[in-house]
């Protein structure tokens, strides 16, 4: 059975992924993706984290609780941000976060 | 002790109800004069008074400085003259000033002054005396710029401020001198280092110093050579306020102050070198301006150099060691120049403000009390022998100097005979002959609130000097010895001066003489301008200028908005409007966050 280890590490991956992918990346669908992607990999330690903290010799379910509410409050958030860019590429026409600079300094 | 609080603080008490509530208010003349008529009493009851008493007004280290009013023979003699004089030209000004329309604010000056002056007079230490030595000096550029639209009354009030400033300056580091050697500032204290052998042991060098740096408070305020330049410019204040500023009072504090260290110190303090300079300065102010005043031709300026001369004679008196006969002519002079310069302005008024003797002429008829009041000034001014004040104190002067120095007095013998010819220059060519403009025709006798101040003045020009006036005013007279030559000297002098000024410009249309020099006042002011304003003043200007642009400017206001203008210049960068940049950033500084958590 894999240990709590590979399990973080795989969380740490999906972060790093998701990071990368919200730095690198233009186009902000993808850069989107990319946070829900950090949204996982942080869903990821928690259950983890979970399964090995026994209590009474049963999982400590108040982490996995926890990732439901992350996970609904994330289809919520999914929501209002895909609204956001259909009103966004509507005004511009465009979606690359490199021509959406006019808020700066 | 209550009545002298009351001298000191009344002045300024009433000066405050005008500026502040009254305003311009009809009242606020009538309030001012009513207030020094009562100024005036309280000195006559304070005669005889000797008491000390204030409250300590700052304490620095060991030194303990004093408001404290000090009651003497010496300074409530003093504030007979001051209070005296000035209850006059207050009631003369109700007249004069009655048509400016700044009228208020004049009085309000006079009353400033008037507090100024009582604090110079009664004060019980240097200190004090220094505060209200700077006091005189603002209210007195106040009364002379007066007029300060025009730009001739702005200028002069500002040349005697600075001028005042200039002999200020060196005051003050002769106070702190004296108290370094001495180690206190009062002149009760003074008086008991002194008793103690304390000038005998100090250097003397260090103390001719000290005084001489006092004295050039005096040089400032009493306008001696090299500072005398300001006096004459005076004149264009309000000629009422010249009479008691100019003539009677301010500028004879520089004497009294000296008269008052020479008595706390002892004269003896004074022999050396530090009294042959205070007594040259003052036979060279004398006889210089003296020479200046018989090529005048303005009638307040005539004045103004008489009175430096006289002025000179006192500090002269003060440098041979005879300050009492210095202080008895400040208090004859006070009186009779007093009565001049007002008998000047009575004229100024009837002749609509003509100030040139040679536009006059023929007032002798025209305005009778007026002609036989100044008559009696300039008599006693030229010290006509026996029956005015001005010989009696002008004769111990002349002995003082025949006594100290035999240069000296043949400087006073010329002064004197000088001042006889100018005056009956001015004199004759003012009153006697026909009228030259249509001014001088069209005047006629002035009102009775400014006749009755004259008649007061004339008759003390005359009586002031005789025992059993100035023993009554507590002046500081000192003891009279006949001296026959002396005597011989004033009379032949006066019998010269006035029938040589009476033969030069009776019937006179123009002055028949022309001497450029003296006209053009030794071109004292013409080197000022040129070369100490221009090599000294400018130069430090440049200097002054490059300090404020490039240092305070440039570097500390510039350059400190300059700073924190690119500093926001550089933190606009980070914020460019790039999602990705920023989520850089975020990143970084979490990574960084956990970096130092958890490794550090």
């Amino acid at each position: 059975m894999a240990s709590l280890n590979d399990y973080l590490l795989a969380s740490g991956l999906l972060f790093a992924i998701g990071l990368s992918g919200v730095v690198i990346r233009r186009n902000i669908i993808v850069v989107f993706m990319c946070l829900e992607l950090m949204l996982s990999a942080a869903n990821l330690s928690l259950v983890a984290f979970s399964r090995f903290n026994p209590v009474n010799g049963l999982p400590d379910y108040n982490g996995q609780m926890l990732v439901f509410f992350v996970v609904t409050v994330a289809a919520a958030e999914v929501a209002v941000g895909l609204a956001i860019i259909v009103a966004l590429y509507r005004s511009r026409q465009t979606i690359h976060t490199d021509e959406l600079t006019s808020l700066k300094g | 002790m209550n009545l002298a609080w009351i001298l000191f603080y009344l002045p300024i008490a009433i000066a405050a109800l005008n500026q502040l509530v009254l305003r311009r208010n009809p009242v606020v003349p009538y309030l001012a004069t009513a207030a020094s008529g009562v100024c005036f009493v309280i000195s006559l009851l304070l005669l005889g008074t000797t008491d000390s008493a204030g409250f300590s007004w700052a304490h620095v280290g060991g030194l303990d400085i004093h408001i404290a009013l000090k009651l003497d023979h010496l300074s409530t003699g003093m504030m007979v003259v001051v209070t005296g004089v000035g209850l006059l030209v207050h009631v003369f000004s109700l007249a004069y000033m009655k048509k400016d329309e700044a009228v208020n604010r004049y009085y309000c000056g006079l009353g400033l002054f008037m507090f100024s002056m009582t604090g110079i007079v009664l004060s019980e230490n240097f200190i004090m005396m220094f505060i209200f030595w700077e006091l005189v000096g603002l209210s007195s550029y106040l009364l002379i710029s007066h007029w300060y639209h025009k730009d001739s009354a702005a200028d002069a009030g500002k040349k005697a401020f600075l001028c005042n400033r200039l002999g200020d300056f060196s005051f003050m580091i002769g106070v702190l001198m004296l108290w370094g050697i001495s180690g206190c500032l009062t002149f009760e204290g003074l008086k008991s280092w002194a008793d103690a052998g304390g000038v005998a042991q100090a250097s003397a060098g260090v103390l001719g110093a000290a005084i001489l740096c006092i004295f050039g408070g005096a040089i400032g305020k009493s306008a001696q050579l090299p500072l005398h330049v300001w006096l004459p410019d005076a004149m264009e204040g309000p000629t009422p306020a010249s009479a008691l500023i100019h003539a009677a009072t301010m500028v004879a504090a520089g004497v009294y102050m000296l008269f008052r260290l020479q008595l706390s110190i002892g004269a003896e303090a004074f022999e050396g070198f530090a009294g042959t300079t205070i007594a040259w300065v003052g036979g060279l102010t004398a006889l210089l301006s003296a020479l200046m005043a018989t090529q005048q031709n303005d009638i307040k300026r005539i004045l103004a150099y008489s009175t430096l001369s006289q002025l000179g004679y006192m500090v002269m008196a003060v440098g041979l060691l005879a300050g009492e006969a210095g202080m008895f002519h400040l208090y004859t002079h006070a009186w009779f120049k007093a009565l001049l310069f007002l008998g000047a302005g009575a004229i100024i008024f009837a002749c609509h403000h003509q100030q040139d003797i040679w536009k006059m002429g023929g007032l002798l008829g025209k305005m009778p009390v007026t002609a036989a009041s100044f008559a009696a000034g300039t008599a006693a001014l030229i010290a006509v022998p026996y029956v005015t004040s001005g010989f009696w104190s002008k004769e111990e002067i002349l002995a003082a100097a025949f006594h100290g120095d035999k240069f000296l007095f043949a400087i006073a013998v010329g002064v004197a005979f000088l001042t006889a010819f100018y005056m009956t220059r001015a004199f004759v060519v003012t009153f006697l002959g026909k009228p030259r403009s249509d001014d001088a025709s069209h005047a006629h006798e002035v009102g009775p609130v400014m006749w009755i101040p004259l008649a007061v003045l004339a008759i003390l020009a005359i009586f002031s000097g005789f025992g059993f006036v100035s023993e009554k005013l507590n002046a500081t007279r000192p003891e009279h010895i006949a001296n026959t030559t002396v005597l011989i000297a004033s009379i032949a002098t006066l019998v010269l001066g006035v029938s040589a000024g009476f033969v030069l410009y009776r019937g006179k249309e123009s002055d028949p003489l022309s001497i450029p020099l003296f006209r053009n006042r030794f071109y004292f002011d013409g080197i000022y301008d040129n070369f100490v304003v221009r090599y000294f003043q400018d130069a430090f200007a440049a200097i002054v200028h490059f300090f404020d642009e490039l240092l305070i400017n440039g570097l500390l206001v510039g350059g400190l908005s300059r700073g924190a203008a690119s500093a926001g210049d550089l933190f606009r960068k980070l914020q460019g409007g790039q999602l990705q940049a920023y989520s850089f950033a975020f990143g970084l500084g979490v990574i960084l966050v956990i970096h130092f958590i958890v490794f550090l």
